[in-house]
């Protein structure tokens, strides 16, 4: 069904993350709350996946067990093909909060990923320097981070998430925080960033317009315990100009498709 | 973006003007309540009599301020040492917290006046006692303000150096502790002036020199007039070292003192109280 030649040709070859029968219990004072029920999912690499659910229903826990940030109750999660029993280190991790160390400026704040891995402090300055060229930070380098609007500040986030080259790079709710008009402008920006570095993603968010552009695939979960309720192939050129692909029918009526689930799965109690 | 000489005078003006009309209005009534002929000269001098004598009696105040001082500034330095390392090994062992909790509560409520006849019998007359009730008095605050900056950090933070995986060492030196620093400073401001209390309470106790020994000596003279120089000095002292702090802290952390406003208004804001 995709038009997105990345996805199709990668049958064969290991997938950038699996998530098998995978299940998360919380135990609280008295209750056991399941938060994740059976959850499958399988991502290819350079393939970007939209994951929407009702609020609440553990959309983030699935980020955190890809990480290795939370061990899952059941199953396994295997990223690039290792299975994950702790936190991983090749992974980019970007929040709905920026997570800005507010004495250092866009740039050391970029690089302290680099300081925590030990990278090469040259090679990381010139990868820094690419990526604040390329995310239109350009002139904010020296600016701290109660300096930067909320949309920069993600864009710093971003970046320090791209600095080591990740092959995955989890997203949750990134943009959750941001006006409207914003939020466009750092999806188109997202979209073309994914387009250069051809990093996997898997991209957590309440927006089902935000699920559909950006997305090769977008999961759709029950509400809690979250398991998928469905998986829509997004039947979009690979190149997307924002307002032409908002016009087009299939992006209508994916998101038309999506809304009906979610409304279907929110009205059941 | 610096801003030209005479917008930064009238800057200062417009800070200090209140506090010192204030300082003005305070002096007058003491000097009103002094020639008003309502209190007994040789209880309340004048303000003139007592600015006087600060300067006739300099070297003699000079030398034992020294010593106060000193004492002060020995007993902060150890108090806070000591509170950062007590603080980070109550944030990374639950079980240190529960453990050093109970005793530092009882350190901290047990009268210091009441315990510094102890370490005058332990230690003798000379500066160590006073500096121990120094350390005693400026110990607490610091470890409560630096635990509360520790667990201030951003639980996505944490995770996010999980995933870059700096280790807890250089989480630690990266993250945790500068995020930690606003909050330290202000309980090294609380614990500075506590430590000059420490001093002279010390002094009080049983000593030969400083200006607890000043205050206790004029005291037994009826001499008012030094009682109050001493005071003043005291107080001086006390405030110049809590200035020196407010100063290192807009140097050393001017992202955060940039957000906060000048040193002064922080000064007044936390002297009132």
């Amino acid at each position: 069904m995709s038009t997105v030649g990345m996805s199709v040709t990668l049958g064969t070859t290991t997938s950038a993350v699996a998530i098998d029968d995978v299940s998360v219990r919380f135990q609280s004072k008295r209750t056991e709350v399941t938060a994740i029920g059976q959850v499958s999912l399988d991502v290819a690499p350079g393939e970007f996946v939209s994951i929407v659910g009702p609020s609440g229903c553990g959309k983030s826990t699935l980020l955190k067990l890809v990480s290795g940030l939370l061990k899952p109750s059941s199953g396994s999660v295997t990223l690039l093909g290792e299975e994950v029993r702790g936190p991983r280190h090749d992974i980019g991790f970007v929040f709905q909060r920026a997570a800005l160390l507010e004495w250092r400026s866009a740039r050391k704040n970029i690089l302290l990923q680099a300081e925590m891995r030990g990278m090469n402090a040259a090679e990381a300055g010139k990868r820094a320097d690419e990526l604040i060229e390329m995310t239109g930070l350009a002139g904010f380098e020296n600016a701290l981070p109660h300096e930067l609007s909320g949309g920069m500040q993600q864009r710093v986030a971003l970046c320090r998430a791209l600095l080591h080259q990740p092959r995955v790079l989890l997203m949750d709710e990134p943009f959750g925080a941001l006006d409207a008009l914003t939020r466009e402008q750092m999806n188109v920006e997202l979209h073309r960033v994914w387009r250069e570095t051809g990093t996997t993603v898997l991209l957590v968010t309440h927006s089902i317009a935000e699920s559909v552009y950006l997305a090769n695939r977008v999961i759709v979960l029950t509400q809690r315990p979250a398991v998928v309720k469905e998986v829509i192939e997004v039947d979009l050129p690979a190149e997307r100009d924002y307002s032409a692909t908002m016009a087009r029918a299939e992006f209508a009526a994916a998101t038309a498709h999506i809304r009906d689930l979610l409304g279907a799965v929110t009205g059941h109690d | 973006m610096k801003p030209v000489s005479g917008d930064r005078w009238r800057g200062v003006v417009e800070r200090t003007w209140r506090p010192a009309a204030l300082l003005a209005t305070c002096l007058a009534i003491w000097h009103l309540i002094t020639v008003s002929g309502l209190v007994e000269a040789y209880l309340v001098p004048s303000p003139s009599k007592t600015f006087q004598l600060l300067v006739d009696k300099w070297s003699y105040l000079w030398g034992h301020t020294w010593v106060t001082t000193y004492e002060t500034i020995l007993g902060f330095v150890i108090a806070g040492i000591l509170g950062v390392l007590v603080a980070v090994a109550m944030v990374y062992s639950r079980t240190i917290e529960s453990t050093a909790y109970p005793l530092l509560l009882f350190a901290q409520v047990i009268p210091k006046i009441a315990i510094a006849p102890l370490f005058v019998v332990w230690l003798g007359f000379g500066f160590e006692p006073k500096v121990v009730v120094a350390v005693l008095m400026a110990f607490f605050p610091v470890v409560i303000s630096t635990v509360t900056g520790l667990k201030s950090v951003d639980t996505e933070m944490l995770e996010l150096s999980a995933t870059m995986g700096g280790g807890p060492i250089k989480t630690f030196v990266k993250i945790r502790f500068p995020a930690a620093l606003p909050h330290l400073f202000a309980g090294l401001k609380v614990a500075v002036t506590l430590a000059v209390t420490g001093a002279v309470v010390g002094e009080f106790v049983g000593s030969n020199e400083g200006l607890g020994y000043v205050i206790l000596q004029a005291n037994g003279n009826m001499d008012t007039p030094m009682l109050f120089a001493g005071l003043i000095v005291i107080s001086v002292v006390g405030i110049l070292l809590f200035l020196l702090l407010d100063l290192a802290e807009q140097l050393m952390l001017p992202w955060h003192s940039s957000r906060r406003g000048a040193a002064v208004t922080t000064l007044l804001a936390k002297g009132g109280t």
